[in-house]
């Protein structure tokens, strides 16, 4: 999906018109428009530099600065595992394991039907509860492979592809 | 919330009850008893909020703002999480009475990414005060009107930096700068700006009804107060413990059941390795950095390993703007990864202490001078176990 399609290209307006046309809301329009669409491709840097007046080279470096930004599509639902040492040392390698195995990927990769990536993040303060991980918006911690498996099974794209707002399958 | 003995944060408390007396205070006043407490930012860094808040009133100017900084992200630290989650009216009213007390009208919570699940628990405090006229206009029928706007980053340590939080809200890249100036004269929007840590405006409301001299009677001459220590790691009780500032490590790991411990990783990433020799050594600002991440290790885990951890982290972390910083974290983590090997010399592992200086003195901001600090004291705490393997 490019928003450069006509139904898209409403939406990311859309996105637009929901802020201020100011500098100061440069970075929620990219995480808008991030959420929404999974990632910020090379149309939608154009239009916000229509909308806010800011470079594109200066969009772009916002963009590269920020992780959980990206121009590169992500899956409907990114996994992060955290790797900082309390999760590390609270036995994060064999979560590792259970995601690659589970869903067929290494972290880094996206699985075939863009439904799952998978990611490493830093430590998200979830310290007294690892290991832990995040999915889209939520949280979970206290990880075991028997959880992730669960935790995965409830990932059922047809019970969930209306909630994170994101423009139907692909 | 683990130890039974409630001292400030987690004691009584009533919403609403810190500002009105603010409001009869008027705000020089409220400056005055926040400097007598002398509290300091509990993000790590220490800075008297009293000094600040004066600093950022004393500024003439239109328009001025208060940040709530929640951009947690020092390894091992996770009690504004707790905050956030269980206590967000005592922010909100901390955010208040800052505002109040150098003259600003709107605030932002400046909400990590990663915390994204918080930001319903805030927005909803938010309508609630504003509901009961602790926020909006014309506050308990006073002239102050304060605002407060959840602002959303997207994953990145260094936002933390009082100076990259603000580059990334003003919509460039979250990136340090030079200082002065400082945010107390060109902040957010290029007007003066206080931000302050999620856990210090929460003791604001209390050193306001309270009073500083009571504020006072916790914590150390030069450290005053409590401390919400984020505990992890091989402790039998992991959680987050509202103690004394000056308290040993030893008695600290009594509190937490995590006896036995091998070393502690005292103040994150950023902070320092305690091996069982200095466990008697204070936490607070003149002692071991009182960031509040405790993260414990005992006898079975491989330091190289922790090390190897931390470097990767601040690798990945730095903003890549200075070299002292980008550079020398990744000469350090090769450095970690011929330890690994076998292949480090005594003298090449000399090299990179000396490096270690370097960059504390030439990074631009804490980042980079704080980053060599875990590689520092892991070498010298256990460099047998590390250099002959």
């Amino acid at each position: 999906m490019t928003t450069g399609t006509r139904a898209v290209a409403d939406e990311l307006q859309e996105i637009l018109l929901n802020h201020e046309k100011d500098r100061t809301q440069l970075l929620p329009i990219l995480v808008d428009i991030n959420k929404y669409f999974g990632h910020i491709d090379s149309n939608a840097i154009i239009e916000v530099s229509r909308y806010t007046g800011v470079p594109i080279g200066e969009i772009h470096g916002v963009i590269t600065f920020y992780s959980f930004l990206g121009q590169k599509k992500r899956g409907r639902f990114v996994i992060r595992l955290c790797r900082t040492i309390s999760c590390d040392i609270a036995g994060k390698d064999q979560i590792v394991r259970v995601l690659e195995k589970e869903l067929g990927i290494h972290f880094g990769e996206t699985t075939d039907d863009g439904v799952f990536s998978l990611e490493y993040t830093n430590c998200i303060g979830m310290c007294d509860n690892p290991p832990a991980m995040l999915i889209n918006d939520k949280v979970y911690g206290g990880l075991t492979p028997e959880r992730v498996v669960d935790i995965l099974d409830s990932f059922k794209l047809s019970e969930y592809q209306d909630m994170f707002g994101y423009g139907g399958v692909e | 919330m683990k130890n039974e003995k409630k001292k400030i944060l987690f004691g009584e408390f009533v919403t609403g009850a810190g500002l009105a007396r603010a409001l009869e205070m008027g705000a020089g006043k409220v400056v005055d008893e926040v400097k007598a407490s002398k509290l300091r930012g509990r993000g790590g860094a220490g800075f008297p909020t009293g000094l600040k808040w004066e600093l950022t009133a004393k500024q003439e100017s239109d328009e001025k703002f208060v940040i709530c900084n929640a951009d947690e992200g020092e390894p091992g630290t996770f009690k504004d999480r707790l905050l956030l989650m269980e206590q967000p009216e005592k922010i909100l009213e901390g955010m208040a009475i800052a505002g109040f007390a150098i003259g600003a009208a709107r605030g932002f919570v400046y909400l990590r990414g990663e915390y994204i699940y918080l930001r319903k628990i805030l927005e909803d405090a938010i309508v609630s005060m504003t509901e009961r006229n602790f926020l909006g206009k014309n506050i308990q029928d006073s002239d102050f009107s304060f605002d407060v706007e959840i602002f959303l980053g997207a994953g990145a340590y260094v936002c933390g930096e009082e100076f990259a939080l603000i580059s990334s809200m003003n919509g460039y890249r979250g990136e340090p700068r030079n200082k002065p100036p400082y945010p107390s004269e060109v902040g957010f929007r290029d007007k003066p700006t206080v931000v302050n840590n999620v856990e210090t405006l929460c003791y604001v409301p209390y050193i306001v009804t309270k009073g500083s001299e009571w504020f006072k009677e916790h914590g150390t001459q030069a450290s005053t107060g409590t401390k919400l220590f984020s505990v992890s790691g091989d402790v039998k009780h992991p959680g987050v413990y509202e103690l004394e500032l000056g308290i040993t490590v030893n008695q600290l790991l009594t509190e937490v059941s995590g006896e036995g411990a091998k070393s502690v990783q005292v103040g994150g990433a950023s902070g320092l390795n305690v091996a069982e020799k200095d466990f008697d050594k204070p936490i607070c600002f003149e002692g071991l950095p009182p960031g509040g991440s405790i993260i414990v290790f005992n006898h079975k885990r491989d330091m190289l390993h922790v090390l190897k951890n931390f470097m990767e982290f601040f690798v990945e972390e730095s903003c890549g703007q200075c070299t002292p910083c980008r550079e020398g974290n990744y000469r350090l983590l090769e450095g970690v990864k011929m330890l690994e090997k076998g292949e480090c010399s005594v003298r090449y592992l000399k090299e990179l202490e000396a490096l270690c200086d370097v960059m504390k003195d030439s990074a631009k901001c804490g980042l980079g001078q704080t980053s060599p600090n875990a590689f520092l004291s892991i070498v010298e705490n256990f460099k047998t176990e590390i250099l002959y393997r």
